[in-house]
């Protein structure tokens, strides 16, 4: 694992509120996640792990600080600059799947295609196609409701890696399935980090599911508490 | 993209397909409304000017009195001279540029035949009362000048008289009684149908002015004179030689105002069809309120679809869209949504308007450019109540958006 520099954070500061009520959600943090990395970020609620997700996805900017993300400055673009490069290079994956309602796996997976301003055509293909990695042959034209909440999480997958990202965003993807669906998501996302050399950054709060990664940082109120490699199992 | 954006809203107008119609509801009452309005309105119009040229059309109409206006009441007074043989002469002698002219004098009477009877405007008039008024013979003749000078007891009659008397029957040749006197019909006229202030004009009963004003009026006087002008000859430019025949017969001093009035059918007309247009605008405006009121419920709709999408908004902020996409999804969605209400709108208010002209003999109207009116403003209702929504949708934060419950 020692692709160049996907991700650094350079003293991030974000903080809410004014005066006395000045809450930081993230302190001055240092952080650098390698490309084709697979990082897990645990620690408890309002440990700033969220926040952090949130500026690495570029949804949101830092109050003080750089953060740097394929060597540009995004946590100073504006929205609309935000917007083309998580279109762009980011994809995201949420605890509660997030597909559009009475909409189809594959309308769905289509979605971002559209605002890449993809044809019609080549956007099913693309979509059929990432379907299909992601294992949901014959599920295609399913609505999320007639999906199990293990399927409609590989929709999801599938809608994050059909334009090829460069990064997988994952927020708690298991924390809706069972244990034996947690395993087949996790071991999609290992596939996916592997084969395609996706980097991965996922929020967690299980430790097994953390150890799916190949790193893990802990954040606990506004820092990272620690931040190590986990050790193979032999 | 905006093929792709209006495709996708159809979709989303599908999948909501109570609320859609809901949305619809207001704009569609709208429009049907407006679009009935206008559409019975200008058939009103049409109806109201086709009525006054029924009375003949480049008519003038002359009857004793001044003319109403801000000199005085008008009207017969005490003073008025009435119109008599002696005008008549002066304008058949004088005027040009008139085809007829003839005289009117009419009463209310009862006709008798066998033992029905009925009331009936009975006018004494000439032959040439018919050209006058535009008005022709289903069957028989009209009155000799023999019979007009002597005032002989013949008569001409409308439909209503015919089918009180005989129904499908002949008339000609019989004999009805007219107050006290008998006439033989020797003619029957074309029906004219009602006017527009519900007076049937087939109820009438013609017969030659000399034997209405000896038998009936008892006097020699002359109701009114029609003055038809020929086809060269404006209106306007004929009732000027009139008033100057008419002051020189009736030797009014230069410095004394006419003791008659000129009435010109074709400006009546003018002026009511304007003032039914006034009534159809005034009613057009009125539909137009609650158009207005569509365009509110499209806003209030458009508001509740942004916060319910919030979360799908979110996603798509999330993976890539920029504000103008979202501002163009619902912007188009709103627009969409109201066009289609504009357009099924369009289709009952034509259904309304065309049921409304069968109940009410009323021509149906429609105008292709009140229908594009419709659709052009339909939609931009919906661009302009959705636009707040559209904007409201865009400006969310994708972060918060995907946190909404």
């Amino acid at each position: 694992m020692s692709g160049s520099l996907l991700i650094t954070f350079d003293k991030i500061w974000k903080s809410y509120g004014q005066g006395e009520a000045t809450v930081h959600a993230l302190a001055g943090v240092d952080l650098a996640i390698r490309s084709g990395e697979f990082v897990a970020i645990m620690g408890p609620s309002g440990s700033g792990k969220s926040t952090a997700m949130n500026i690495i996805g570029c949804l949101d900017t830092p109050t003080a600080g750089t953060y740097s993300f394929m060597g540009i400055d995004a946590g100073r673009l504006d929205r609309n600059r935000r917007a083309m490069l998580r279109n762009l290079y980011v994809g995201f994956v949420f605890q509660g799947y997030n597909l559009l309602p009475r909409t189809t796996a594959v309308e769905n997976v289509e979605l971002p295609l559209i605002y890449r301003g993809v044809a019609a055509r080549e956007r099913h293909d693309l979509a059929m196609k990432a379907l299909a990695e992601v294992g949901l042959v014959g599920r295609e034209h399913h609505t999320p409701a007639e999906l199990s909440g293990g399927q409609q999480q590989r929709v999801a997958i599938a809608r994050a890696i059909v334009t090829r990202p460069t990064l997988l965003v994952a927020d708690e993807p298991t924390g809706n399935l069972d244990t034996a669906r947690t395993h087949e998501i996790m071991e999609l996302l290992t596939r996916l980090n592997t084969e395609l050399g996706l980097t991965i950054a996922m929020v967690t709060h299980e430790a097994d599911v953390a150890f799916y990664a190949g790193r893990t940082i802990r954040f606990l109120d506004g820092h990272v508490a620690s931040d190590a490699v986990n050790l193979e199992v032999v | 993209m905006i093929w792709e954006t209006v495709r996708l809203s159809l979709l989303s107008v599908r999948r909501n397909v109570l609320r859609s119609f809901l949305t619809l509801l207001g704009i569609v009452i709208g429009v049907a409304a407006v679009i009935a309005m206008l559409t019975i309105g200008s058939g009103t119009t049409e109806k109201v000017k086709a009525d006054i040229s029924k009375l003949g059309s480049n008519l003038l109409v002359i009857r004793p009195g001044r003319p109403a206006g801000p000199g005085g009441p008008g009207g017969l007074d005490q003073a008025t001279r009435p119109l008599g043989s002696k005008e008549l002469a002066a304008l058949v002698a004088h005027l040009s540029g008139a085809r007829a002219i003839s005289p009117a004098s009419q009463k209310q009477v009862r006709v008798i035949f066998g033992t029905e009877s009925l009331t009936s405007g009975v006018t004494g008039t000439d032959s040439a009362y018919l050209d006058a008024r535009d008005w022709k013979l289903d069957s028989g003749r009209p009155f000799s000048d023999s019979e007009n000078r002597s005032g002989t007891g013949v008569c001409l009659i409308g439909e209503t008289v015919r089918q009180q008397f005989f129904g499908a029957g002949d008339p000609e040749g019989e004999i009805i009684r007219v107050n006290r006197t008998s006439c033989k019909i020797i003619g029957l006229l074309e029906p004219k149908g009602y006017t527009g202030f519900g007076q049937d004009q087939d109820n009438v009963v013609l017969m030659p002015l000399a034997a209405y004003q000896r038998r009936i009026a008892g006097n020699r006087d002359i109701d009114s004179i029609y003055v038809a002008a020929d086809d060269r000859t404006p209106t306007t430019e004929l009732l000027p030689r009139v008033e100057d025949i008419l002051r020189d017969a009736r030797r009014i001093p230069p410095d004394r105002e006419d003791d008659f009035s000129i009435r010109d059918m074709t400006q009546i007309a003018d002026a009511m069809a304007s003032a039914t247009t006034t009534m159809t605008g005034m009613l057009g405006a009125v539909a137009g309120v609650s158009l207005l009121v569509g365009g509110i419920g499209i806003m209030n709709i458009m508001l509740v679809s942004v916060t319910e999408r919030t979360r799908e908004i979110g996603i798509r902020l999330a993976i890539g869209a920029h504000e103008k996409h979202i501002l163009i999804q619902f912007l188009v969605e709103a627009t969409v949504l109201s066009l289609l209400g504009g357009i099924i709108g369009i289709l009952i208010g034509l259904t309304l308007a065309g049921l409304a002209s069968l109940t009410l003999a009323i021509p149906f109207a429609p105008s292709p450019a009140v229908i594009l009116l419709a659709v052009g403003f339909s939609a931009l209702i919906g661009m302009v109540f959705g636009f707040f929504p559209a904007l409201r949708g865009a400006r969310l934060d994708p972060i918060d958006a995907l946190r909404h419950e």
